[in-house]
């Protein structure tokens, strides 16, 4: 016992809680944190509070009422997850997606890759003790769902890709207003640069900190800006292009130390990116259908409803029974903002999946905390746990 | 030489069957439960593949199979550009050694496979729930498990502290079968057909 106590005093380790309610902790993170001092010793995040079992709840669904599950997984970056299910269905399905339905994907996504890392950089920012990037950022943020909503009648809850296109085509005077937003987003993401790349308090807080390497980086199971910050270039949109990746020009930012400052610039960098990529989009974008014109899986219009009968049986068909997928696996997957997000489809031919997988970035990125934070400071895990860019819909599903 | 013949030459030096089974645009193979971790470490480490990241790891449920569970080991190798999708078939009672000794991003999506299945990983160092409640019990993406779950949580007034009960459902819990006997999966036999066939 004597003994017992004596090591305990000598070994001066202390245990702390952080979260699961914390500001810090981009959402419900609970992080037992073993401290030697202000050294963390061991970092063990528990998660999985906001488990709602998505991949369950699925498994019952209709691959039409399964969509909207997508949105709710990582809430600031709908879209893209919507994508990666889409584009697993249209495989199991083989049918081909108009170029417009392509473009407006495209464009789409890269207005939500932006809708992401603005969040991250403005929340990071606040979360290191500067508070204008975050009112500079959310308001631009504010006009990106407002196309959301314009095009889905949702501001962040869209549901707008569908397997076979996307829901509905474009309102009129909508890609006016994203090319002004466009170039006028540049002028703010100048400033925020202005505000943060040099800041002295900025870098003392990321530079150095949360190294990963390029090995350690791959064989975590990283993706996205947390693989290309250790300077890896990697990006799905450039190694296996799907929808119209292929047509635009884009660069790759990549990172060379692989700390949380690169990883910060790499963010900056991407929606650099992104502006180049939705100004090509509005150039390039072509007339046409926004659906897949086979009517045994993509709904009628509301007004051919009118006249037809057969719409009319179609539309009650696809809204009750919904669709069969014909028996088969598929591996669709994207390269959304925080990294490469997959769904794996298991069909047995009805008109709900088997067995829905979904791949999310963050989880793979949360499980590194542990090995990124140990040996750093208190207020460095801050830093990391912002640099990971998680948000809880996806890591708990 | 190409990537399947690199491996299906590992396998066949290391005296295994290798079963393809394509995903889609994706290589494949089924691998022996007991050969999954050589062949891992052999992909890891070949100077021609370099699968040096695991993407995904995660299990399926198939109750009617002799083997019930489906292990899949989806990897990547950024040298080639191409994912790789292993699998392995495994039964309720056996256990499976852990791949966190050759990619340490395996750990949690094992924490995770033994949490919604029940599947045990030898060699894991930290193997506990992952998702789910402190003190939860069952393994709730196995296809026996009940959409619904077993227990509700509430705050309780008169307690003053949260409380588990049983579930209990105000309309009991509806699951419709879609399958049309007009354009439902094989054969369906309406009855009657068979008499038209004679």
């Amino acid at each position: 016992m004597k003994q017992e106590l004596k090591d305990k005093l000598q070994n001066k380790t202390t245990t702390i809680n952080l979260g699961p309610q914390h500001p810090a902790a981009h959402g419900v993170l609970r992080l037992i944190l073993e401290m030697d001092g202000e050294v963390v010793n061991k970092a063990d995040p528990h998660i999985g509070l906001l488990h709602r079992g998505t991949e369950k709840l699925i498994e019952h669904k209709t691959y039409t009422q399964a969509v909207p599950y997508f949105d709710r997984l990582d809430y600031v970056s709908p879209m893209c997850q919507e994508h990666a299910f889409a584009l697993a269905v249209e495989k199991l399905l083989d049918i081909e997606v108009p170029r417009r339905a392509k473009y407006i994907r495209v464009l789409f996504s890269e207005l939500t890759r932006i809708l992401n890392h603005a969040m991250n950089i403005g929340t990071q920012a606040v979360d290191l003790g500067a508070t204008t990037p975050l009112l500079w950022l959310f308001e631009e943020r504010e006009k990106i769902m407002e196309f959301y909503e314009r095009v889905s009648g949702s501001r962040m809850h869209s549901n707008y890709f569908r397997p076979g296109g996307v829901a509905q085509d474009l309102p009129d005077g909508l890609l006016e207003d994203v090319a002004i937003f466009n170039d006028n987003f540049l002028k703010y993401l100048a400033d925020v640069e202005t505000l943060l790349n040099s800041n002295r308090i900025w870098k003392q807080r990321l530079v150095g900190i949360g190294v990963v390497s390029q090995k350690e980086a791959m064989d975590r199971g990283f993706s996205g800006p947390m693989l290309r910050g250790s300077g890896i270039a990697w990006d799905l949109r450039k190694s296996n292009p799907y929808e119209v990746y292929d047509e635009v020009e884009f660069d790759v930012p990549i990172g060379n130390g692989g700390d949380c400052y690169d990883r910060y610039l790499v963010r900056i960098g991407e929606m650099y990116q992104s502006v180049r990529i939705i100004q090509q989009c509005l150039e390039k974008m072509p007339k046409g259908p926004v659906k897949s014109q086979n009517s045994k899986i993509v709904p009628p219009k509301r007004a051919d409803m009118k006249e037809s009968m057969e719409a009319m049986i179609h539309h009650f068909k696809l809204y009750t029974e919904g669709y069969n997928v014909p028996a088969g696996q598929a591996y669709g997957v994207v390269e959304a903002p925080k990294g490469e997000f997959g769904v794996y489809l298991y069909a047995d031919g009805t008109n709900k999946p088997y067995r829905c997988r979904i791949k999310a970035p963050g989880f793979a990125h949360l499980q590194a905390l542990d090995f990124m934070s140990r040996g750093h400071l208190m207020a460095d895990v801050i830093s990391i746990i912002s640099s990971l860019d998680i948000v809880f819909g996806e890591i708990d599903r | 030489m190409s990537i399947q013949k690199i491996i299906e030459k590992f396998a066949s030096s290391n005296d295994f069957i290798l079963t393809s089974n394509p995903v889609q645009e994706f290589i494949g193979y089924i691998v022996p439960a007991n050969k999954i971790i050589d062949l891992l470490q052999f992909l890891k480490e070949s100077e021609e593949l370099r699968f040096t990241v695991i993407t995904d790891l995660f299990a399926s449920d198939f109750p009617e199979r002799e083997k019930r569970f489906e292990v899949v080991y989806n990897l990547l190798s950024l040298k080639l550009n191409k994912r790789l999708i292993l699998k392995v078939e495994i039964s309720e009672e056996e256990k499976l050694a852990s791949a966190t000794a050759v990619y340490a991003g395996a750990s949690w999506y094992e924490r995770e496979a033994f949490d919604m299945f029940g599947i045990a990983f030898t060699g894991h160092s930290d193997m506990r729930r992952i998702l789910t409640d402190y003190g939860f019990k069952g393994h709730p993406l196995r296809k026996d498990f009940p959409l619904t779950g077993h227990l509700q949580i509430k705050y309780d007034d008169k307690l003053e502290k949260v409380i588990y009960e049983p579930v209990l459902l105000e309309q009991e819990f509806r699951n419709f079968d879609f399958v049309s006997p007009w354009r439902g999966p094989g054969e369906y036999v309406l009855p009657g057909d068979e008499k038209a066939s004679k």
